[in-house]
C-alpha cells in the first residue's frame, strides 16, 4: 500500500504506570520534512517515539510508517523496515565496548553481505558525513566529549543510509556552539542525503532552526502543529505557555 | 515490489565502451553489493577522457555514491579525466559531497602493544592496584578505629539493615550448602572407614574438617558472593552517578557512611554465620554416619565431644573475622575503583568476588601453616 506520508499517527492512546499518557495522538509527516515532537518534559514524547520505532506498541490507535502499518507485520518485514531508518538516542546508546569506526560498521556488517574493507570505507564515510574529526574513529565512546558522542551516534543512525532518521533530544547536554554544531550538521544532511527526519525535543532554538513543522503535545494529545512561525501566533494556553514563557523567545533575529 | 523482468533495476551495473561508462539500476547500499569487487576485471575505455553516463541510475544513495567516486579515482590514477553526465541534481550533490569526503584518509589504529609491552602493562595495573588497596586499607583501617571510639558514629539503621541483608538473608542458602557439604564428607568417608570397622572416627573427620577449614571457607565464599559483590555493585554505581562526590561535598565522608556500616556488618555476621554453617553441617554428616555407619546420637555426640578442644572451635571461628575484613575491604575497594560508565561498575564487581576468594584462600593457608608449626588448635 502507498501512502503519501513518511510517518502517520491516529488516535494513539498509551497508559504507563495507570497514567493515561496518550489520549488519541493524531500527525502525520510528510516525506523529506524535520518533524519535530515536543511539550513539557513527562507529556511522552520520548514514549511515542519508542512507539514509532517499535520499542513499545501503544494500547489503541494506529502508527504507520514508511507506508506500513506497524501492528500487522510479520518480523521479517518489522527487521527490513527497521532497516530503512535510523535511531539516535538521547545518550547516544553507543556500544561502549567497540570503538566509534566499529560502532559505525557495526549495522553494515549485519545487514549487508559487503567485504570488511568496503564496509570499513563506507563507514568512514559516514563518519566523515557525521563531522567528526577523523582521529576520533578509533577511540571508545567514553573517550569522547558529548558533543562527539552525538555524532558518533548520528553517524551509526545513517549508516545503512535510512530514508528515515528518528533523533531523541539531539542537543540535550550540549553548550549552546557543540548544539548549534549539530543543527546545522541535522540540516545539512537532510539536504544531501534527502531524509525525513523525526525530532524530539524541546529545545527551542533547534525548534526555530531546524525544524519545518511541530506537533506540540498537551494533556496526552497534539495541542498544536504547524511550523514555529504559526504556532506561535496560537491562541492555545499551553502553546501559548510554551511560547511566551520567561524563556521562551518569540522575535528571532534570523529566520523564524 | 519488483518482479524479476526488472530485476537489474534493483541492481547496480556498469557497461563500457570505448570512451564512456555507463551506469544503470540501483545504485544503492542493497545494489552495489559485489559491483566493487567486479571494477577490477572491467574492460577500461582506452581513451584518455571518459565520459561516465549516469542517466540510467535509478536511486543513489551514499554507498552507490562512493563507488562512483572509486570509479572515477580508478580512471584518474591511470592518468585519465573523468566527467559525469546525466546526473540529477540532487545526485550530484551527494557524489559531491563523498567525494569531498572521501579524499580525507582514516588515520591507522594505534598499533597494539605487543607481549612484552602487554606484560608489562599488566605488572604495573597490579602493583597500582595494590598500592591503591593498602592505602585503602589504611584509609579504612583510620575510619574504623576512629569510628570505634565514637559509636554515636555508627549508623545503627545503617548497620541494622546490612546486618539483616549480609546475615539473615543468607540463612537458607548457606544452612542448605554447609548441610549438603556435611553429607557429602560423612559418604566419602563412610566407603573407607568401613573397610577399617573404624566407623566411629567419621565423628573426627566431620568435625575437624567443618570447624577447622570448611565452614570457614564455605561461609566466606557466600558472602564473598552475595554481599562482596552486592557491595561492589552499590558503590560503584554511586561513583558512577557521582553520588561519591557529593557525599564528599557535603562534608561526609564516603568511608565512614559506605565502608563502616559494612565491614562492621560483616565483623559481627560472619562468626555467627560460620557457628550456624558448622551446626548445620554436622548435623549433615550426623545423618549420614547414623544411616550408612550406624553411629546412633549418642555416641556420636560422646566422640565429638572427646575429639574437639575449645581451642579448635576458636581456630575455625578466628578466621571468620579476618574474611570479614577481606571481603568488605576488597568489595568497597572495587567499588570506589569504577569510574566512567555501567561497564565498569559490572567489571569491578566479577573482580570483587574472584579478589575476595583468591585472597581468602591465600590467608586461609597461611592460617593452616602457621596452625601446623604451632601446633594451634590441635590439642
Amino acid at each position: 500500500m502507498k501512502s503519501d506520508f513518511a510517518v502517520e499517527v491516529e488516535g494513539v492512546v498509551t497508559h504507563l504506570g495507570g497514567a493515561r499518557i496518550h489520549d488519541g495522538i493524531e500527525f502525520a509527516v510528510r516525506p523529506g520534512e524535520v518533524f519535530a515532537i515536543a511539550g513539557p518534559s513527562g507529556c511522552g514524547k520520548s514514549t511515542l517515539l519508542k512507539e514509532m520505532v517499535m520499542l513499545l506498541t501503544p494500547d489503541a490507535g494506529r502508527i504507520r510508517v514508511l507506508g506500513q502499518d506497524l501492528a500487522r507485520l510479520t518480523e521479517a518485514e518489522a527487521q527490513s523496515l527497521r532497516r530503512r531508518w535510523g535511531v539516535m538516542f538521547q545518550g547516544g546508546a553507543l556500544f561502549s565496548g567497540l570503538t566509534v569506526l566499529e560502532n559505525v560498521e557495526l549495522p553494515l556488517r549485519e545487514h549487508t553481505k559487503l567485504t570488511a574493507a568496503e564496509i570499513r570505507e563506507l563507514a568512514r564515510i559516514k563518519i566523515a558525513l557525521a563531522d567528526l574529526p577523523q582521529d576520533s574513529a578509533h577511540k571508545y565512546p567514553r573517550e569522547l566529549s558529548g558533543g562527539l558522542r552525538k555524532r558518533a551516534a548520528l553517524a551509526r543512525a545513517i549508516s545503512l543510509d535510512p530514508e528515515l532518521l528518528f533523533l531523541d533530544e539531539p542537543s540535550a547536554g550540549l553548550d549552546p556552539v557543540a548544539a548549534s554544531a549539530l543543527d546545522e550538521l541535522i540540516l545539512g544532511l537532510k539536504e544531501s542525503l534527502k531524509l525525513t527526519i523525526i525530532v524530539v525535543t524541546h529545545d527551542l532554538d533547534l525548534l526555530w532552526r531546524v525544524t519545518d513543522r511541530v506537533a506540540i503535545l498537551g494533556e496526552g494529545r497534539v495541542v498544536g502543529i504547524g511550523s514555529m512561525a504559526q504556532l506561535s501566533r496560537s491562541a492555545h494556553p499551553q502553546v501559548r505557555e510554551y511560547f511566551h514563557g520567561p524563556r521562551g523567545r518569540i522575535v528571532r533575529p534570523a529566520g523564524g | 515490489m519488483r518482479t524479476d523482468a526488472s530485476l537489474s533495476a534493483t541492481q547496480a551495473e556498469i557497461l563500457s565502451g570505448a570512451d564512456r561508462l555507463d551506469c544503470r539500476g540501483a545504485w544503492t547500499l542493497a545494489g552495489i553489493g559485489g559491483l566493487h569487487r567486479r571494477l577490477d576485471e572491467l574492460p577500461w575505455p582506452a581513451s584518455r577522457a571518459v565520459s561516465v553516463h549516469c542517466a540510467g541510475i535509478t536511486a543513489l544513495d551514499t554507498a552507490g555514491a562512493w563507488l562512483l567516486a572509486e570509479l572515477a579515482r580508478r580512471i584518474e590514477s591511470r592518468g585519465g579525466e573523468v566527467r559525469f553526465l546525466g546526473l540529477s541534481a540532487e545526485h550530484e550533490i551527494l557524489l559531491r559531497l563523498v567525494r569531498s569526503r572521501a579524499a580525507k584518509p582514516l588515520p591507522p589504529a594505534p598499533p597494539a602493544p605487543g607481549v612484552l609491552a602487554r606484560l608489562g602493562m599488566e605488572v604495573v595495573a597490579h602493583l597500582a592496584e595494590a598500592r591503591g588497596m593498602l592505602a585503602f586499607l589504611g584509609e579504612a583501617t583510620v575510619t574504623l578505629l576512629k569510628g570505634l571510639l565514637h559509636p554515636a558514629r555508627w549508623r545503627g539503621r545503617h548497620l541494622m539493615h546490612h546486618i539483616q541483608h549480609t546475615g539473615l538473608d543468607a540463612l537458607p542458602i548457606l544452612g542448605l550448602l554447609s548441610f549438603l557439604v556435611g553429607t557429602v564428607i560423612a559418604y566419602q568417608a563412610a566407603s573407607q572407614l568401613a573397610r577399617y570397622g573404624a566407623n566411629i572416627f567419621v565423628v573426627d573427620l566431620i568435625a575437624h574438617s567443618l570447624l577447622r577449614e570448611l565452614a570457614p571457607m564455605l561461609v566466606a565464599v557466600v558472602v564473598a558472593g552475595r554481599s562482596g559483590s552486592a557491595f561492589a555493585a552499590q558503590i560503584g554505581t554511586m561513583k558512577v552517578a557521582e553520588e561519591i562526590d557529593a557525599l564528599r561535598t557535603l562534608g561526609v565522608s564516603p568511608q565512614e557512611m559506605l565502608v563502616l556500616p559494612r565491614m562492621l556488618a560483616l565483623l559481627v555476621v560472619m562468626p555467627l554465620l560460620t557457628v550456624y554453617a558448622e551446626v548445620l553441617g554436622v548435623l549433615g554428616g550426623f545423618i549420614i554416619a547414623w544411616s550408612q555407619l550406624g553411629v546412633d546420637a549418642m555416641s556420636f555426640l560422646d566422640r565429638f565431644d572427646d575429639t574437639i578442644r575449645l581451642s579448635t572451635f576458636l581456630f575455625g571461628i578466628g578466621k571468620a573475622p579476618v574474611f570479614a575484613v577481606i571481603i568488605a575491604l576488597v568489595g568497597c575497594y572495587q567499588g570506589f575503583s569504577a569510574s566512567g560508565s555501567a561497564d565498569s561498575v559490572g567489571r569491578h564487581t566479577t573482580r570483587s568476588v574472584v579478589q575476595a576468594i583468591f585472597l581468602v584462600i591465600i590467608v586461609d593457608a597461611i592460617f593452616s601453616v602457621l596452625a601446623s608449626v604451632t601446633r594451634l588448635g590441635f590439642r
